[in-house]
């Protein structure tokens, strides 16, 4: 039996409400809210707070990581290998990305769970417009982390039974490398052909379980063509109470993230009711051609806890004003300070360093001391990322060069021993004082010379997961 | 610490310094020469009567050629000598252990910096290929830090602590008002001070210590040969330097409250030139006041305030240039600036100044004439990873 053994959910913390972009924009905006990345992250880095939340309190190793998005934050250069760092996975497990579209995110589920062992999915995306567009209010930042593998790597909590595919070149929605939002073509002949190709995707995938649509207690339709969407759910025979949330106005459309988030939604919530064994779940997609999985949950399901809810997540957040929204998306340049950017990493030095750099890996000393960074006169290896810290000395530098100023900083203390002078984030100055609780969250903190500086910082503990009953590791 | 220092083996017999400004007309050759030609007419020398050059520069310039061909120093040795923030008072400690040795007779210490050429504000460091996961504050927000810690610890209101800030910002403006060298000659009032707006932490832009070029030289020769040079020579009691192992930074024992590198090497530097108690011995102290909260700590550290207490002795004045120990009496690097390489040696200068009885009555200080010794101070660095450097200087 081959399933989902765990998921992880990210929504970053920043909420763009949707009515103040109109008097920006002097179009566009809507009702609702969208979740917005913050300056200091990408698809990697909120692929990596996902994945962060799917391994935890799993004893399965994965073999394979696969990352999926349709903004790599780099081409030639592997994201998946980031993130592989980041998690500390075995260097024997293999890291791909499967880049460019919303299909091959589902590209990258299939594969995982068409694969030997545990294997790791992640999907992550940053959709914008341009600024009034539709796609600028429709979109959404987020991303979604599954761990497929089998009976023989732990509970299964949700069982695939099929899997139907179609593909069809037809020209809908597309985007030059680069540039800052998509085309699209008019609606009605995208809905025409998404429509007719998700309803046959449909059928043949529960022709394929031996199932109808009446045995489907959950259909989530995802893609961006939010219309067709909606029609291939109408035409399904699925009720309309038995459709899943896409999540638009609280979230918006997440692009290749969209898919697992959708799912990780549905399984929660059935975690979250104790469902019986046996629920089927129908994922279809509409991406240049159309997806249909079929999941059926197992009585293990009732048992799982997220560590972070992504119920949670969606009430959670704060607003970002559309000015800064605009500005960390580079869409509205700003003055940079009169000091020197930051100088690029250098390779060597990251490749050396890079259990701390992308692990957050310090050293213990015979004598106890917790060192960050790790000394090389110590033998044990410390790992920090899982920890959680007070903070000690706190201050704003508004001098500091930085994406998006002022600088947060704080000194924490870790419960376990060891002291970081850290960059907050997620944080706004007054939101702060001595003593309050930090966790770590892996960011990117500039880039320069074209290269990602990745590492780490520090975020206020903000509740999630602190009250895991089942006291799930620490990852 | 088991260092033997090198007492009165080692005088200083000229010494020169620019006035540190904005020198946009100036680069780092024409800085150099102006300190290092007041310097050998002070101490009636010629360039070729230098038998060896200590040249200390942060960042404007790579090994001793940046001081030999300007100078047009031919078959001499030229070092050029970096400790952050102490660089200055690294060549001058460099140059007196040569001569102590036996080396060589005569020797000069050097310090330059441009800062102003840079197009950026304030103080940046150069960049060191590494692995992106130092952390890029300013120092400012570093020592930021400091204030809250100290009044936390020791009970000032945060009002008070403003106030003890702008205190320590004004008499250093006073003190440089009446400077022709400072950069900086307008006093500022306390309530002024107070009531700017914070850049980083609690720090306004007047907490912290100005930007500034400039250049500052010493000549050097043995304590017996002193005479032939001037009848008031400078005698070396004490030079001393400690690099911390950055462990404040991990260690969460540490509080920010104080720079235990300066405790050290204060400690150090009083045992090298049997000072007992620096608070009655001392006239005068120039210390590394990079920001208001780094001079109210290290007056502590350096023994001229007990533990808890150096609030109330900004407040009371025992630090003016009136005061019981004045304390950067030539304005400091806040009304100077801080040309990192040039500053260890103009303490050095305002010392040589005021103990010979140079400097003129509206700034001579009140321990004129009483007592012999001056302390000159440098850290670089952070709180909780820092060089400190601590000198004794005396006229007996």
């Amino acid at each position: 039996m081959r399933g989902i053994l765990g998921w992880g959910a990210y929504l970053p913390y920043r909420r763009l409400d949707r009515s103040t972009i109109r008097a920006v924009a002097g179009t566009g905006g809507g009702t609702g809210h969208r979740t917005v990345a913050s300056y200091d992250e990408d698809t990697t880095t909120m692929g990596v707070a996902a994945a962060r939340d799917a391994l935890r309190g799993t004893a399965a190793r994965p073999r394979a990581v696969w990352f999926a998005t349709t903004v790599p934050a780099y081409l030639d250069k592997t994201n998946a290998t980031v993130a592989h760092a980041a998690l500390r996975l075995d260097r024997t497990a293999a890291a791909y990305d499967a880049v460019g579209s919303v299909h091959s995110a589902m590209g990258a589920l299939r594969a995982g769970l068409d694969a030997d062992g545990p294997c790791l999915v992640i999907a992550s995306d940053v959709r914008t417009g341009l600024p009034g567009g539709a796609d600028e209010a429709a979109g959404g930042d987020g991303a979604a982390a599954l761990l497929a593998g089998s009976d023989r790597d732990g509970p299964v909590l949700a069982e695939r039974l099929a899997w139907a595919s179609l593909t069809e070149e037809f020209l809908d929605r597309w985007r030059i490398p680069g540039a800052a939002a998509s085309r699209t073509w008019e609606e009605r002949f995208g809905e025409t052909r998404y429509t007719a190709l998700g309803l046959e995707a449909f059928k043949l995938a529960l022709g394929d379980a031996g199932l109808e649509a009446g045995d489907v207690a959950t259909l989530i339709v995802a893609g961006p063509h939010a219309r067709a969407a909606r029609a291939v759910a109408a035409g399904s025979g699925v009720p309309a109470v038995r459709i899943a949330d896409r999540l638009d106005g609280r979230a918006g459309d997440t692009g290749a993230a969209h898919p697992g988030l959708l799912l990780v939604a549905e399984l929660e919530r059935a975690a979250a009711e104790g469902a019986e064994a046996g629920r089927i779940v129908v994922l279809l997609t509409l991406s240049d051609g159309a997806d249909a999985v079929v999941l059926r949950t197992t009585g293990a399901l009732a048992a799982h806890r997220p560590y972070r809810p992504l119920a949670e997540q969606l009430e959670a957040g704060a607003p970002v004003a559309y000015g800064t929204y605009l500005a960390w998306r580079g869409l509205l340049p700003v003055e940079p300070p009169r000091r020197p950017g930051p100088a690029r990493p250098s390779a060597p030095a990251a490749a050396r360093n890079r259990d701390w750099k992308f692990g957050l890996v310090g050293s213990r000393g015979e004598d106890g001391t917790v060192r960050l960074p790790p000394s090389p006169l110590d033998a044990a290896r410390h790992p920090m990322a899982g920890e959680t810290g007070t903070v000690a000395a706190l201050t704003v530098d508004r001098l500091a060069h930085s994406p998006s100023p002022p600088v947060v900083f704080a000194v924490v203390d870790f419960d376990g021993g060891g002291r970081l002078p850290v960059e907050l984030t997620d944080v706004d100055e007054s939101g702060i004082a001595v003593g309050d609780r930090i966790e770590m969250t892996f960011r990117r903190l500039f880039t320069a010379d074209g290269v990602h500086n990745y590492f780490w910082k520090g975020r206020p503990a903000r509740g999630a997961g602190q009250a895991a009953p089942d006291g799930e590791g620490t990852g | 610490m088991p260092s033997h220092g090198i007492r009165d083996r080692v005088a200083i017999v000229g010494m020169g310094c620019t006035r540190f400004a904005e020198h946009w007309d100036k680069g780092v050759d024409e800085l150099l020469l102006d300190a290092a030609g007041e310097a050998f007419a002070s101490a009636g020398v010629t360039r070729d009567d230098v038998d060896a050059y200590w040249l200390g520069t942060a960042q404007s310039g790579m090994s001793g050629m940046t001081l030999s061909r300007p100078l047009r120093l031919r078959g001499k040795p030229v070092t050029r000598v970096e400790n952050y923030c102490a660089t200055g008072s690294e060549a001058l400690r460099q140059a007196a252990y040569a001569v102590a040795s036996g080396a060589y007779d005569v020797a000069m210490a050097i310090g330059v910096e441009k800062v102003k050429d840079s197009g950026y504000q304030g103080l940046n460091a150069f960049p060191i290929p590494d692995d992106g996961t130092q952390r890029t504050l300013t120092a400012a927000a570093m020592f930021s830090m400091v204030a809250p810690a100290y009044a936390r610890r020791y009970g000032v209101s945060e009002t008070e602590m403003r106030t003890v800030l702008a205190r320590i910002a004004a008499k250093n403006h006073a003190n440089g008002a009446r400077n022709p060298r400072a950069q900086f000659r307008k006093e500022m009032p306390v309530e002024r001070l107070r009531a700017m707006p914070a850049v980083a932490g609690g720090l306004s832009v007047f907490d912290c210590a100005g930007v500034a070029d400039g250049a500052a030289a010493a000549v050097l020769v043995r304590a017996e040969d002193a005479a032939r040079y001037t009848g008031r020579p400078l005698l070396i009691k004490a030079l001393s330097l400690v690099a911390g192992d950055g462990s404040g930074v991990t260690d969460p024992s540490y509080d920010y409250t104080s720079f235990p590198e300066v405790a050290a090497s204060a400690a150090d530097a009083y045992a090298q030139a049997g000072v007992t108690a620096p608070r009655e011995e001392l006239a005068m102290a120039e210390v590394h006041d990079c920001f208001t909260p780094t001079e109210l700590v290290l007056t502590e550290d350096l023994g001229l305030a007990d533990r808890g207490t150096a609030w109330k002795r900004v407040l009371s004045g025992d630090f003016d240039r009136d005061g019981e120990l004045p304390v950067n009496p030539d304005g400091g690097l806040k009304a100077f600036g801080h040309p990192v390489g040039a500053s260890g040696l103009r303490m050095m200068f305002e010392a040589w100044l005021q103990l010979r009885g140079e400097a003129p009555p509206e700034r001579r200080i009140s321990t004129s004439g009483s007592r012999s010794l001056a302390l000159t101070h440098n850290l670089g660095g952070y709180p909780g990873e820092m060089v400190s450097f601590v000198s004794i200087v005396g006229t007996s």
